[in-house]
């Protein structure tokens, strides 16, 4: 029977020419990498724009050369415009938010180890899944092109080429009014003010080509994991880590598609003449807004945040995941509460879907509405908290191993609970009447779901950097970037929460002109020494990743002394992973420190019986969680 | 569940073979007919693979249908500037066709499944001629309301009116590409089991995608009708 089965192994062969091997490449690991890389370069890009802004913020004024050269018409002299700023925080979102938190946990590391970890080939629809990072990428290029065709003449002068809605170079980076784009603003075109023309038309285009994107991996993962387990791989043997992705995918499957709907709505409003969100008789840049009547805005903002909700834990969730996994391989204990930890996941996604308004708590909803967003968002408390406890459980007592990936671990819960406390306050109607476009809210956020899900991420990178090349990261360096980075993310944004409660508003490119901020802005030039501390450290995480990528110590198969499927295979993996052999499992994924075995781990393949005295024999059978021993 | 120590490969089997396999239960895993289990083996081809993906895209374009009619519900509520149109007569004739197409799929695909080919395709090629009907009747429905003036910005109805038909047209057209895939691509019988496997299994996810395809412009044409 096997024999019958050898065709059927390799789905693809192995590509031999250097563009079907690197570039349209169908193996999912290649992939993976692939939407790494984006998100790497994406983040570059992000945190410039953060320097630049936090130097606005601090020395206003400041003449960069650079910036001359690149923007004359945005930084005249040098010095960057208001709105320049404004678009700089648009961009920065949108960048960060779609192209870094989006692709990089999900497209880069669960397309990298979702099939390994249940010994699958490769991805339910290889073909799918190419597809689905090329259109990213493409999706990330028309968000470039929004910088430039607003930024610079030239280009904008080609693209002032397709319409008049395309009107671009007006000397901003983009759109100016944030990631989250509220009409009537968004939909009225460049008399909405500078970026307002082209700018916000790409990134639409570009929003919408993302959307296609992740709604192709997302049916990618969910297919995979549903049908392409390994013979044993029952749902709770699986690692929390494909939980977490799978989870994630039905997010992104169920939200991303409204996002997509009210980007086409959008888009109509300002090219087709439509008025889903234009309402009648605007008055806007000192002249009346003709042909519009008797849309919505408020329409808009729910379509936004019922995508927008869910999209922070399509952020944060594989961080979770990651963050479990590493948690336990370090600790040498199981996970602790894995069926917990397992509902919580699916807690946390399903509950998503119903916390929507608490983004909308000032627009003038009805008060009974409010509450009940408020009371879903207060019980969101409930499954983060069961999280925080299990990862705390699983620390308890163990003789911890403190290598990068765990201290970056470590990092994420400290970050997750730092961050998400503040949630409770914002969930609140009474107390986000207050905080609401306050720097509080940019603390909040940017604590739980910005630098927590890339610490998440950097714990996934050290931890699986030697399955992806064969070679350790250099842990002295990983834990030089890690103690920097750490501490710099709280000098940054911990301040942020005592601006937030003087009032300082979100969105402002200077505050010198308001009498009561004149006192913080040592505390603003606090942060603005943090920021670029902690920026420039990521140069030492940068080489470190393609430093070791050829001179880093050679790793062995397993050299975490881990106990899932994808360290059973060597490093890197073969092209179809397991080299035609179908793995099979006998047991849970984080079996610990059990009692009776020789080695303080057992393998998921390890055969029931060999491992384990006779006596434990039947610990991990029929949905062995894990932590029966 | 004591499970035997076995070495892999006096596992692998082709799925059509059955037999006892070291399997937990879990939900997920629905028998999907002749062949064994939806369950995949890692690296074994599982027919189910088509028909999860067909649900799963199904799930993410409902999505997207419901968002769009979410707006038209709240957006018909927002101002007095709604002003309903004519149906044009046309669309009776499309939503017929579309029925109608939904019925000539099926029936191609229990040839299939009875192993004749010849009706098969000939079934397909039907339906591939409704649909193709029916797109060319939603055209000439836009024509209608072109020459009587009702353009997309007319007002909010008629905006909705031209998205909901575009957007299910181009879903559609998606159908017929995936019809014509089948037609260019399964209407042979295949040498291996696995090869059948597959082809019924795209067959399958297929004709599920046009019946979803056929429901979705009811229910769409229904709330136009109906929520004016």
């Amino acid at each position: 029977m096997a024999e019958a089965t050898h065709p059927e192994v390799h789905r693809h062969p192995a590509p031999t020419g250097f563009i079907r091997k690197y570039i349209f490449s169908l193996d999912h690991k290649v992939i993976g990498i692939q939407y790494i890389l984006l998100a790497l370069s994406a983040v570059v890009v992000g945190m410039i724009m953060s320097v630049l802004m936090r130097v606005n913020l601090s020395w206003p004024g400041t003449h960069l050369k650079i910036m001359e050269t690149l923007f004359p018409q945005g930084a005249p002299g040098g010095v960057m415009t208001p709105e320049f700023y404004l678009s700089l925080v648009t961009m920065h979102g949108t960048i960060m938010v779609f192209f870094v938190l989006t692709t990089a946990p999900q497209g880069g590391f669960g397309n990298y180890f979702l099939p390994i970890q249940i010994g699958a080939d490769d991805m339910a629809f290889p073909v799918l899944n190419m597809m689905s990072f090329w259109v990213t990428f493409v999706g990330f290029l028309v968000l470039l092109l929004a910088i430039f065709a607003e930024g610079n003449a030239t280009v904008g002068g080609w693209i002032s080429k397709l319409g008049e809605s395309f009107a671009g170079g007006s000397g901003t980076v983009g759109p100016i009014g944030g990631w989250t784009g509220y009409p009537p603003l968004s939909a009225l075109g460049k008399i909405a003010g500078p970026g307002q023309g082209a700018g916000v038309n790409l990134w639409i285009i570009s929003i919408a080509i993302f959307c296609v994107g992740s709604l192709l991996g997302a049916l990618n993962f969910i297919t995979t994991l549903l049908n392409m387990r390994t013979r044993g791989m029952s749902l709770m043997r699986m690692p929390l880590t494909c939980w977490a992705w799978f989870t994630t995918a039905i997010l992104a499957l169920l939200s991303f598609p409204v996002l997509l709907g009210g980007g086409i709505l959008l888009l109509l409003d300002r090219i087709a003449g439509t008025s889903f969100f234009i309402p009648g008789g605007l008055y806007v840049s000192g002249s009346t807004v003709p042909l519009h009547n008797g849309g919505s805005p408020l329409l808009w903002q729910h379509l936004f945040w019922f995508f927008g909700h869910p999209e922070v834990y399509i952020a944060i969730l594989p961080g979770m995941g990651a963050t479990s996994h590493i948690l336990s391989t370090f600790a040498r204990k199981p996970v602790f509460g894995y069926r917990a930890m397992v509902f919580a996941i699916f807690a946390i996604g399903g509950l998503g879907f119903f916390v929507w308004g608490h983004h909308m708590f000032i627009s003038g909803m009805s008060p009974y509405s409010a509450v009940a967003f408020s009371i879903l968002t207060l019980s969101i408390g409930v499954p983060s908290a069961i999280k925080t406890f299990n990862w705390l459980g699983t620390l308890w007592g163990a003789k911890i191993r403190f290598t990068t990936p765990m201290l970056f671990a470590i990092g994420f819960v400290s970050l997750f609970v730092a961050g998400g406390i503040t949630g409770l306050v914002l969930g609140q109607t009474s107390l986000d009447f207050f905080f609401h476009d306050t720097y509080f809210v940019t603390a909040h956020f940017h604590l739980v779901m910005g630098v927590a899900s890339i610490f998440g991420m950097f714990a996934a990178t050290y931890f699986w950097f030697p399955k992806m090349f064969g070679r350790m990261m250099n842990e002295s360096l990983g834990k030089f970037h890690f103690w920097i980075t750490f501490l710099g993310v709280y000098a940054i944004f911990v301040p942020f929460h005592a601006m937030g409660l003087l009032g300082m508003p979100r969105r402002y490119a200077s505050f010198g002109e308001y009498e009561f901020l004149k006192n913080s802005h040592s505390l603003v030039l606090f942060v603005t020494i943090a920021a670029i501390i902690t920026v420039a450290v990521q140069v030492v995480f940068y080489f470190n990743f393609f430093w070791s990528m050829f001179k880093g110590k050679v790793a062995g198969d397993n050299p975490w002394e881990a106990t899932t499927l994808e360290w059973t295979i060597p490093s890197p993996p073969p092209h179809d992973n397991f080299a035609g052999v179908v793995p099979v499992v006998y047991h849970g994924a984080y079996e610990f420190s059990v009692p009776g075995a020789p080695n303080d781990f057992i393998m998921q393949t390890e055969p029931e019986g060999v491992a384990l005295g006779a006596e434990l024999g039947g610990a991990s059978g029929n949905g062995g969680n894990g932590h029966k021993a | 569940m004591a499970v035997t120590v076995t070495r892999p490969e006096q596992i692998v089997d082709v799925g059509l073979g059955g037999g006892p396999r070291p399997r937990d239960g879990n939900g997920f895993h629905k028998n999907g007919g002749s062949h064994d289990g939806d369950g995949g083996d890692g690296l074994n081809f599982s027919p189910a693979r088509y028909r999860i993906g067909v649900w799963v895209a199904i799930g993410s374009i409902l999505m997207l249908f419901v968002a769009l009619t979410s707006a038209y519900i709240v957006r018909s509520a927002s101002s007095n500037d709604w002003k309903p149109i004519a149906m044009p007569k046309l669309l009776w004739l499309s939503t017929a066709l579309i029925l109608v197409s939904s019925i000539t799929i099926e029936v191609s695909r229990r040839s299939l499944k009875r192993n004749n080919n010849g009706a098969y395709s000939r079934w397909l090629i039907n339906t591939v001629v409704l649909g193709a009907g029916f797109v060319v009747s939603q055209l000439f429905a836009w024509r209608q309301l072109v020459r009587q003036g009702v353009y997309m910005a007319s007002n909010p109805y008629s905006s909705f009116f031209y998205l909901f038909t575009a957007a299910h047209g181009l879903h559609l057209l998606g159908g017929i590409f995936a019809l014509t895939y089948l037609l260019l691509r399964t209407t042979k019988k295949r040498a291996t089991i696995d090869g059948e496997l597959r082809r019924i299994g795209a067959a399958d996810a297929a004709t599920i995608y046009w019946h979803f395809m056929d429901g979705l412009w009811v229910g769409l044409f229904a709330l136009l009708i109906f929520w004016r």
